[in-house]
Parts: structure tokens; sequence; C-alpha cells
């Protein structure tokens, strides 16, 4: 796990910013201690959300709509490859 | 090498302000950003162009030299060798990195030498690179067992060891394989997701397998010997005297490999279809109507 005022350091940003994408339930903090972490495995997501956020201007409303729309597509993507895996057992049976 | 236009690319006029810049670069950059195009590689060179542009337009001293010496970029070289030798005598050249990969224009490294910093210029954090996502198809028979697979991303050849019982959908992460770090920050990281193709004659669900197997009337009704192939070799099966038209038996452990539990293997399950003979002689069918009227 990191700890979120090593996150906020490194990347010089608000601790704000991720209260509020925890409050939205975008992301998940573990508080030990008193002090707030993030697992590993949703740093490249709140690394994206930063981008999102600081580089683009975009705002919380509008970093929750792109989150699941990219959610969706990934999906949608992931019901093209079944379906065509299926498609290529009826094209090629051999 | 061609004449870059920026002004073209961010679709501002030449008297456009820091403002209008600034602006047009965040409207392009919001359509274009890797981020919002997830493998889509024409969205990643549009956006390293907006990039650039943004990186030439956005500074004074950068945009006066590409006014300067844009369109006739050729003379610029002389203008640089000069600047150079500024530079080096006084212990000031720096470059940066691009976030997203060196790809800057023939012309930007010709008018201003080495890639530069796009985003994070207010914010010069660290970042990780870019995460690269690849999708790998496999048979049901490679994902049985356990072997090695040689990928090629962005140019490196990536030596992979594929565990046995790998799911259809799953994704493993490499680490270190993305892109590159931004201001020395770590690489990102590629994701593989594994597509297994539907098999011919077996169907998997978890770790089972399932597959229908054609027995013939007679070992059907007074039982015997058969021998069925599975994905890992031939198996040989004790069939029931009086074996139902759709009975189901269990093979266990015959099924498919647990994913990173060595030894560790689902069930097979086998389902009857009896074949009724054709083509009988005169003789077989009149034994037929005996049993029929026994």
């Amino acid at each position: 796990m990191v700890a979120i005022n090593d996150f906020c350091a490194g990347h010089e940003i608000e601790i704000s910013f991720i209260s509020s994408l925890r409050e939205s339930g975008l992301i998940e903090i573990t508080t030990i201690s008193d002090s707030d972490y993030i697992e590993k495995g949703q740093l490249v997501q709140l690394e994206r959300f930063v981008r999102l956020y600081y580089d683009l201007d975009i705002n919380l409303e509008g970093i929750e709509t792109i989150n699941y729309l990219l959610q969706r597509m990934n999906s949608m993507n992931d019901e093209i490859r079944s379906l065509k895996n299926k498609l290529r057992l009826y094209e090629n049976p051999d | 090498m061609d004449y870059v236009d920026y002004y073209k690319l961010l679709g501002i006029e030449k008297s456009a302000t820091q403002k209008d810049v600034k602006s047009a670069y965040r409207k392009l950059a919001r359509k274009y950003h890797p981020d919002l195009n997830p493998n889509d590689k024409d969205a990643k060179r549009k956006f390293q162009q907006i990039n650039e542009a943004n990186e030439v337009l956005s500074d004074p001293e950068k945009r006066k030299k590409y006014d300067q010496y844009g369109k006739d970029w050729q003379h610029s070289e002389q203008f640089e060798q000069q600047n150079q030798y500024r530079q080096q005598n006084t212990g000031q050249k720096k470059y940066a990195q691009s976030q997203y990969g060196e790809d800057f224009s023939d012309f930007f490294e010709s008018l201003f030498g080495g890639g530069a910093s796009g985003f994070g210029k207010t914010r010069q954090a660290k970042f990780r690179g870019e995460d690269f996502n690849a999708e790998l198809q496999l048979d049901l028979e490679d994902a049985f067992t356990t072997h090695k697979r040689t990928l090629n991303v962005n140019g490196a050849k990536i030596r992979i060891t594929i565990p046995a019982g790998i799911e259809n959908g799953q994704t493993i992460k490499i680490p270190g394989h993305g892109g590159k770090g931004i201001n020395g920050g770590p690489d990102g990281d590629l994701y593989i997701t594994f597509s297994i193709t539907d098999h011919a004659r077996f169907k998997r669900l978890g770790n089972d397998l399932y597959a229908t197997v054609d027995l013939d009337l007679y070992k059907a009704v007074l039982g015997g010997e058969i021998t069925i192939d599975t994905l890992n070799g031939k198996v040989k099966l004790k069939v029931k005297p009086e074996t139902q038209n759709g009975s189901k038996v269990k093979l266990k452990s015959k099924g498919f490999p647990v994913y990173k539990k060595e030894g560790l293997y689902g069930d097979l399950f086998i389902t009857y279809n009896i074949k009724i003979p054709t083509n009988l002689t005169e003789k077989q069918l009149e034994l037929f109507r005996q049993l029929s009227q026994s």
C-alpha cells in the first residue's frame, strides 16, 4: 500500500482531491493508525484521475462519467472478443 | 522533413493569445488524450502532435523562434549552433522528456533539439509511464499446458511464461514493459488479456471440461470398454451395461488444470450419445424383432 500523503507530495496535489475521489466512490482508501493508504492495484487508476483533473481540467463529475463510460467500453470489448471466438468456431469448425 | 504548422494543428490564428493557445490545446487534449482513448494509436499520434504544438506555442521564446524560422527551418541551424554555444558556455543546456514517449517530429527536433515537457509543466511530478494493453489468443490446448511465448511489444521482444489453466478474458501484468516513466517516474506495465478460442469437442466451465461421446447401441446395452481422447491423452473408460442415452459420467481429475496449482485438475464430464445401428442385415433385423417380442 502507498501512503496518501506520500502520493500527494510526489505528485504535488492536494489531499482534498483524493478525499473527493473517495467520497465519489472512485477509489477506496484504507485507514491504518490515522494514516490513509491506497492499494497499489488502484494506483494506475488514481494517476489517471490525477491527469484528467489537473492536466485536462475535467471536474469530478466529468471524471465519474468518463470512468463509467470507459468501464462500459471495456466490458463491450470483452463481449466482442467472446463473440469473435464463437464466430471463429463456426467459420473454421476444424 | 515537412514543415509543421502548429497554429493549424491547434486550429488557431497566428495572432492567438496565450489564453487562446491554452484553450485550444486543452480542448483538443480532452479529445485525444490517451487516457480517454485506450489502445487507439491514431488518437495517441494526434495527441503527440498537439502536445508538440502546445510545447512551442505556449512558450514565448520557442514561439518567437518558430515564428521567425518556422517556414524556413533550414536557416534555424545557424541560430541553433549559436544558441548551443551559449548554453555550453553557461552550462545550462537542459532537455526534458515528453510524457507520452519521445515522438516529437523531425521538424521539432531540428528547431528545438530533444523532446520537451508537455503536461506536468506546472507540476514537475514523477509519473509512471503509460500502461500498454495487448490481447493474446490461445487455443484450449495451449491453455492446458504451461508454456512460453515470445511477444513483440513496440519492437521489443518479451518472453513470457503462460501458466496452465489460464482463463478466457484473464489479464496478467508484466511489470515495467509499458511506456517510459515521466520525469524519472517508473515505467508503465504491460497488461495481456488472454482470449481462449472455443474448442470443437470440449466445453470448459471453470476447471471442468464437458464432452459428448458417441456410444454404439450394443456396448450401451451389454457394457464394455471404450477409449476416449482427452486433452491429456487417451483414457480407457468402462461402460456399464444398460447405459441410457444422455447419461453422464464423471472422470475425476481429467479436466482442466487449476491455474497456478500444480497437479490439481478439474473433472471431465462425459455425456453418452447412443448411436442406433444402420444398414442392418435381414438377420440382424430379425433378431431385433425377436427382442421386441420377448
